[in-house]
């Protein structure tokens, strides 16, 4: 798959305008079962990456993906910053510039895999990589059904609403215990978030539908 | 600032409670070891940086190591990020404590500040851990 400038472009704007304009969304939840921080943190990072959208953009995928990471781990100063920065760095250095499917799920699995790294998590934590690790399978096996995309977006919505009961425990949700019960996770929905708006860039151009042929 | 015993990084959510850390460790264990302090988020509120832990980290450093003292979750992922982010030859000099951030700090400071290696600082320090 090919992407070129223009599509990075819409990608980060894509990704961006969706947790800024979900920021007081994502605190509200994060002040049910946080530290109250994670709108605002996410909006801080995405907005110093919509800063250098052109610069980013016009770099190849591996390296526009690293330094997306390395804003947002400069950035973004909560817990998410290290979390989703090193899911951006490690995606950036298992992608290829001009992914097919198949590398595309390979890299994203690895991604996956270091934020576990760094977080010391799995599923079942009610963390965003309730989100991620489904998007995660789903793209992996992408021959049990024709429509990639809905079954990524199911895959991320069923993942957020499974944090719904779980109890945290990991980060600040794990201090209230019983209490985290019946809250959706802020990071699961940040990371629901940003599935869907990659998605939705796709869709409108449908080189996500390309891709599986490649 | 001595290059011979290993340096010190309290890293905490809030820049007040990092440098009031500080100030504990010179007052109980004096000024021989190299303490630096990073608090508050990029954007001055409460949180952690990346930037600054590795500035408070350049600003200690001793070829004997740096012992780094946090608070709560996100300290210690974004002092991991930093850690990696340092020169190669660093990396494995610098290590985050499992203890409590004050009394740690001052623990750590005074085992630093009778020689001890980078491994006994730390150890020290992880007496303290629930």
């Amino acid at each position: 798959m090919k992407l070129d400038s223009e599509l990075k472009k819409r990608l980060i704007g894509a990704m961006a305008e969706t947790l800024i304009s979900h920021a007081v969304e994502l605190t509200d939840l994060d002040r049910a079962i946080g530290d109250g921080d994670h709108g605002l943190n996410m909006k801080r990072g995405f907005e110093a990456v919509m800063a250098d959208r052109d610069n980013l953009a016009a770099k190849p995928l591996p390296d526009l993906l690293k330094t997306f990471g390395t804003h947002l781990v400069m950035t973004i100063g909560g817990a998410s910053g290290p979390l989703y920065g090193t899911f951006f760095m490690a995606l950036g250095k298992e992608i290829p510039a001009e992914p097919t499917l198949a590398e595309t799920a390979r890299a994203f699995g690895a991604a996956v895999d270091a934020v576990k790294a760094r977080g010391k998590s799995n599923t079942g934590e009610k963390t965003m990589l309730d989100v991620l690790q489904p998007v995660a399978d789903v793209l992996q096996a992408p021959s049990g059904g024709n429509d990639l995309s809905a079954r990524l977006r199911a895959a991320a919505d069923g993942g957020l609403e499974a944090t719904r009961p779980l109890r945290a425990t990991k980060g600040r949700a794990s201090f209230l215990g019983e209490r985290s019960i019946g809250h959706l996770d802020p990071g699961a929905r940040s990371s629901q978030l940003l599935v869907h708006a990659v998605l939705d860039v796709f869709v409108a151009q449908p080189a996500l539908e390309g891709a599986r042929s490649t | 600032m001595t290059n011979s015993r290993v340096g010190i990084v309290i890293v905490s959510h809030s820049a007040e409670v990092a440098r009031g850390t500080v100030d504990m460790v010179r007052q109980m264990v004096g000024h021989e070891v190299s303490v630096a302090a990073s608090g508050g988020n990029p954007a001055g509120g409460l949180g952690t940086d990346v930037a600054s832990i590795i500035a408070a980290i350049k600003k200690v450093w001793s070829p004997r190591g740096v012992a780094v003292l946090v608070d709560l979750g996100g300290a210690e992922t974004n002092s991991e990020m930093a850690i990696e982010m340092l020169p190669e030859a660093w990396r494995g000099k610098v290590v985050i404590c499992n203890a409590p951030i004050v009394e740690g700090a001052v623990m750590a400071a005074t085992e630093a500040a009778g020689g001890g290696t980078l491994e006994q600082v730390r150890a020290t320090a992880e007496e303290l851990a629930p």
